[in-house]
């Protein structure tokens, strides 16, 4: 369903994304796990078309997200990092303004947002202005309108950052729910997350993949944490090999 | 199309949700109604002296078209040029800064719609600032005899100005994220489009004769004075597709940098 293939991308001399390649099936959930600056949103952000990668494709049901972008997004929902909220517009008028953007006939969008609103348990909140909106409320109306137009394809970039555990707890379930149907790519620091809802684990690290396992075939006795651990600090063990290589070389010409 | 409406509807709402809308439709009135009282004030001394000195030929060429319209509208071309840059630096800038850009750009609708529904909105927000001071003409009409269609073609020249003015700041505005940045560019260009022919208002050659043709003022004069010349018209309307083309360009660059 999402198919992630070599993606490189650079700024300039610094290298963000590293020849990154995963994949996601149909109906799955995937944790998308790394240290901050590790690349997540950068990944997220050519996933969803935002930005171009520097080499790489990304095929999205089979639609590569570059050449036939337009139909490609028709079949993403986003939420990125921060929700992108308008904040002097309504949370009805915002979601109903966004249900006709992704592309919703106009007999289809109340129904749509009325189903967010719920989904969402934002019902009460249909009238508020977003930019009143705490923390917890403006997330959940960041996965309403990602989820309005029902996508096949779902990337979510930290959903649960900020909200409070019951929040989370509500979440997760949320997420857990839409699985199935949406396939879902989500990205997140909370590691109990990603055992408690991903089927698939992909961990980056400094712009490349460390790890790529499904839930099931993680070494049986060890928690995730101990996984992730290993696999960030197997890479930084590299570096640190590289670095005292490179100062032997440097020691050796001098010498 | 449908995409570039549902856009111009958010936008020109926002407009007035907060009260940048009403600020600025507020000063431009307050501004031409004290534009139009002096010049009217002036207007009728200039009337009581000629009359005074009972000379019939002075008197006929006093008229209310060319003593209180004209000057009426090219001071607020200038107010414009303050103006606009006030109503278009958020377009964009705000998009980028408040991530909703994301959002925009990950939706399936093309660039070109979001540049179109953010112009359509701006435009629309000028014809009402327009339409506002038509108030004078009508009062002009009722105590007066002034002519309705060098009226009209002023007022007209005034809206394209202002759309063309949108258009510059809508572009200005997709550079940057920062607000203050897009106004002064704004600001910027718009000034120096009036200013552009001064080291060669006459002569020059070649590069004096483009320079003039890309004065502001010349264009406008000529319609606020009611000649309604095809290549004035040209003239804004190029200015506008120019810019409107660089802003879809800008927004568009997003995708292959």
């Amino acid at each position: 369903m999402i198919e992630v293939k070599n993606l490189t991308k650079r700024y300039g001399d610094f290298v963000a994304v590293r020849d990154v390649s995963f994949k996601a099936d149909r109906g799955s959930i995937l944790g998308f796990l790394g240290p901050n600056g590790a690349g997540k949103t950068t990944t997220m952000r050519i996933i969803t078309g935002f930005m171009p990668a520097t080499s790489g494709t990304v095929l999205i049901d089979g639609l590569d997200i570059f050449t036939e972008s337009l139909e490609a997004r028709r079949r993403i929902g986003y939420l990125p990092e921060t929700p992108p909220l308008y904040s002097d517009m309504r949370v009805e008028a915002y979601l109903r303004f966004v249900a006709k953007l992704r592309g919703l006939r106009r007999s289809e969008v109340d129904q749509a947002v009325e189903r967010v609103l719920k989904i969402c348990g934002l019902s009460d909140m249909a009238h508020r202005i977003c930019g009143q909106l705490s923390k917890g409320y403006r997330q959940r109306v960041g996965l309403a309108q990602a989820i309005i137009h029902n996508p096949p394809v779902l990337v979510l970039d930290e959903p649960t950052i900020g909200l409070d555990p019951r929040q989370i707890h509500e979440i997760r379930g949320l997420i857990h729910g839409l699985a199935g149907q949406h396939t879902i790519v989500l990205s997140t620091h909370i590691l109990p997350e990603v055992s408690q809802i991903c089927d698939r684990v992909v961990i980056i690290n400094a712009g490349h993949v460390v790890l790529a396992e499904s839930l099931d075939s993680l070494p049986a006795g060890k928690s995730l944490e101990d996984v992730f651990l290993e696999a960030i600090s197997k890479e930084e063990g590299h570096e640190v090999a590289d670095a005292e290589e490179t100062l032997e070389e440097v020691g050796a010409g001098h010498g | 199309m449908r995409n570039a409406l549902t856009i111009a509807g958010k936008e020109l709402a926002s407009y007035f949700v907060q009260p940048v809308a009403y600020v600025v439709l507020t000063v431009f009135v307050l501004l031409a109604g004290w534009f139009f009282f002096a010049l009217l004030k002036q207007f009728n001394e200039m009337v009581q002296v000629y009359s005074a000195m009972s000379s019939a030929q002075a008197l006929e060429h006093l008229n209310l078209n060319s003593r209180v319209i004209a000057p009426l509208l090219h001071n607020m071309s200038v107010v414009m040029v303050i103006l606009v840059p006030a109503i278009t630096m958020r377009a964009f800038a705000e998009e980028k800064r408040t991530g909703t850009y994301e959002f925009l750009l990950t939706a399936p609708i093309r660039t070109g719609e979001i540049v179109a529904g953010k112009f359509i909105a701006a435009a629309v927000f000028i014809l009402i600032m327009v339409a506002l001071i038509w108030i004078f003409p009508i009062i002009l009409m009722i105590f007066g005899d002034p002519e309705v269609g060098v009226m009209g073609a002023g007022y007209v020249a005034l809206a394209l100005l202002g759309v063309c003015f949108v258009a510059i700041g809508l572009f200005t505005s997709s550079l940057t994220q920062n607000q203050i940045i897009a106004a002064i560019s704004c600001l910027g260009v718009l000034l120096l489009l009036y200013v552009i022919s001064w080291p060669l208002q006459s002569g020059g050659g070649i590069l004096g004769d483009m320079l003039r043709y890309l004065s502001l003022p010349q264009h406008f004069g000529q319609m606020v004075d009611g000649v309604i010349d095809t290549s004035d018209i040209v003239y804004f309307c190029t200015m506008i597709f120019v810019a409107l083309f660089l802003t879809q360009r800008s927004v568009e660059s997003a995708r292959w940098r």
